[in-house]
């Protein structure tokens, strides 16, 4: 389809619907994230924001269409493989293991996700742990942890994967501004070591200060994708979004 | 939240604690009279049981009702070996137990393909049939079973001291094998991974843990212990039959009690499990079925106490495992204070 010698985007999804039962929730959406890109994605609750991470990550299969990870098509790839090849994720609800301490929540990312032996592991999960702000609560269970600190481990699990695409979902939520600027350049840092990012947000401050794109998801579609000033700016995402009458 | 130095010298001491016991039990011959190392061979066999019920529903919430299918493998392919192929004892349970874990290999084929309820009563199925099967072999006693020759029981030991000796120490071998290999398993990249299986599957698949390969080591994995005590298991009750070698009762249904009650998704659990069960066990065994609801009713409290039973209460005060199965965090630079 692409002319020859053009590198492929690094995340293609063509036609892609998600149903539950009669409901839509992505219906027959077209995206296409290429390398090096930190992609916004905002829009209302319900607009399929989480279940579009989950057909890209993987726990759901789409109900049509196809994805593609640099080229290769993942559709019918599991979970852990398109980890393998590199899609990290956090979720919205954090998903810890709650009875592993927060190293060796870590440490499993890094040796299954990441591919690593069990001590080199454990060096790249101290160094992911500092990096995020919770080397100093290496050795609680993770069932100790507080909301705030449990989202910062989401973010620990998938860097420790050293992902090529990472999706990030509602992780800047309840953060302070100085914590929210540190989140930033934890992403600035990881995006600068050639990790392409996508990442969905209710704090649209948060995402104008570094995505390189904004996308809005309405109704399980994009209504608007483009230059982030350009697409706040957009009245039909003003009045979707925002809630502001035009 | 540090913990205080009691708390690290009562983990401490819980573990010298267990490696007298074991060291205290190897010599159990020289002091227990006959009726007690028939208690303490059971009781051995059932730790087997446990730690295998433990790894697959535990960690790899295989949840199955039907791992009394094995132990029956494990004891009509010792008759087999034994009796019919002339090995001699030793050779004869590894071959069963090496039976067993090929029979599983198919079985696992049958049994993936379902979830929660459904796998349930696949396996416990599947070890239905494995039962009526064992039936139906021509030269194994049909439905009312057969007794070992007895030149295998006599290559066991030539009296009755010596036998009952000999079978103590088998099975405790068995069950201290069993105990450290599970234990490494844990400890290794897949155990890893088995740990946060455990905690939330979804999420291990998403930090790259392949749950399909994880699952089927653990299967295979119990069903070669499995066959290990069912083969024992047979050596002790010197016969083979099979409403009783494929015991749903015996060798599924109490495991699970003495599993739920001790604790799942622990090793400690499981110790903690037989212990208690068998201990329940004998305090109640004059009332009949009264103990049954007794035992029924012990599983309910810690249920609805702790999910994750006797040891998950314990742990709650204990800064780390009995036994070392996960991965301390060790500075390898200058550690930042939480902040």
């Amino acid at each position: 389809m692409e002319a020859a010698g053009v590198t492929p985007p690094l995340l293609e999804l063509v036609g892609v619907s998600r149903r539950f039962g009669g409901l839509s929730v992505i219906d027959d959406l077209d995206l296409r994230v290429e390398p090096g890109e930190i992609v916004g994605i905002i829009g209302p609750n319900g607009a399929g924001k989480t279940t579009l991470f989950n057909v890209i990550g993987g726990v759901l299969p789409p109900s049509g269409g196809k994805l593609l990870f640099a080229g290769n098509d993942i559709t019918h790839i599991t979970v852990w493989n398109r980890c393998r090849m590199g899609i990290g994720r956090t979720y919205q609800i954090p998903k810890p293991f709650s009875k592993m301490s927060v190293f060796e929540n870590v440490l499993a990312a890094a040796v299954h996700g990441g591919g690593l032996s069990v001590k080199s592991a454990g060096e790249q999960a101290e160094e992911v742990l500092r990096q995020t702000g919770l080397l100093g609560r290496a050795t609680l269970n993770a069932e100790r942890l507080s909301l705030l600190d449990l989202k910062r481990l989401e973010l620990a699990k998938a860097l420790a994967q050293k992902p090529r695409l990472l999706l990030l979902d509602e992780i800047a939520g309840g953060l302070t501004g100085g914590e929210c600027d540190v989140l930033l350049d934890i992403v600035r840092n990881v995006h600068a070591h050639d990790t392409t990012v996508i990442w969905i947000e209710h704090v649209i401050q948060a995402l104008r200060k570094i995505a390189t794109r904004m996308a809005v998801l309405y109704g399980g579609n994009l209504i608007a994708d483009g230059a982030p000033d350009m697409v706040l700016a957009n009245d039909r995402v003003r009045s979707v979004y925002l809630g502001e009458v035009t | 939240m540090r913990s205080s130095s009691l708390q690290t010298n009562i983990v401490r001491s819980l573990r010298i604690l267990l490696l007298l016991g074991i060291v205290a039990l190897t010599f159990g011959p020289l002091y227990l009279d006959l009726g007690h190392l028939r208690f303490f061979t059971e009781v051995f066999s059932l730790l087997v049981l446990a730690m295998m019920w433990n790894l697959v529903a535990g960690y790899a919430d295989i949840v199955t009702v039907g791992q009394h299918a094995f132990v029956g493998i494990g004891g009509y392919a010792f008759y087999a070996f034994a009796a019919k192929a002339d090995l001699n004892v030793t050779e004869a349970m590894i071959a069963a137990g090496l039976l067993s874990l090929l029979i599983g290999i198919p079985i696992t084929a049958v049994v993936f393909r379902m979830r929660a309820a459904y796998l349930a009563i696949g396996t416990w199925v599947v070890a239905e049939v494995c039962t009526l099967l064992a039936s139906k072999i021509p030269g194994f006693g049909g439905a009312s079973g057969i007794t070992l020759p007895s030149t295998v029981i006599r290559a066991v030991g030539a009296n009755v001291e010596a036998r009952f000796s000999h079978l103590y120490w088998m099975a405790l071998a068995l069950a201290v094998v069993c105990f450290i290999a599970t234990a490494l398993l844990l400890r290794s990249r897949l155990g890893v991974g088995l740990m946060a299986m455990r905690d939330n599957e979804e999420a291990a698949g998403s930090v790259g843990v392949n749950i399909v390969v994880c699952r089927i080591v653990c299967f295979l994995w119990t069903a070669l212990f499995l066959g290990l005590a069912g083969a024992l298991l047979t050596l002790q009750n010197l016969r083979i039959q099979p409403q009783a070698s494929f015991s749903l009762i015996d060798y599924t249904v109490y495991v699970i009690f003495a599993v739920v009650i001790g604790g799942i998704g622990s090793i400690e659990g499981s110790i903690i499990g037989v212990a208690v069960y068998i201990g329940l066990r004998s305090a109640f065994s004059d009332y009949g079925n009264l103990y049954l609801i007794f035992l029924g009713a012990v599983s309910i409290a810690i249920m609805l106490a702790e999910p994750r039973g006797i040891w998950g209460l314990v742990r709650r005060y204990l800064p780390e495992d009995v036994i070392p199965v996960s991965h301390r965090y060790r500075p390898k630079t200058e550690a930042t204070p939480a902040e």
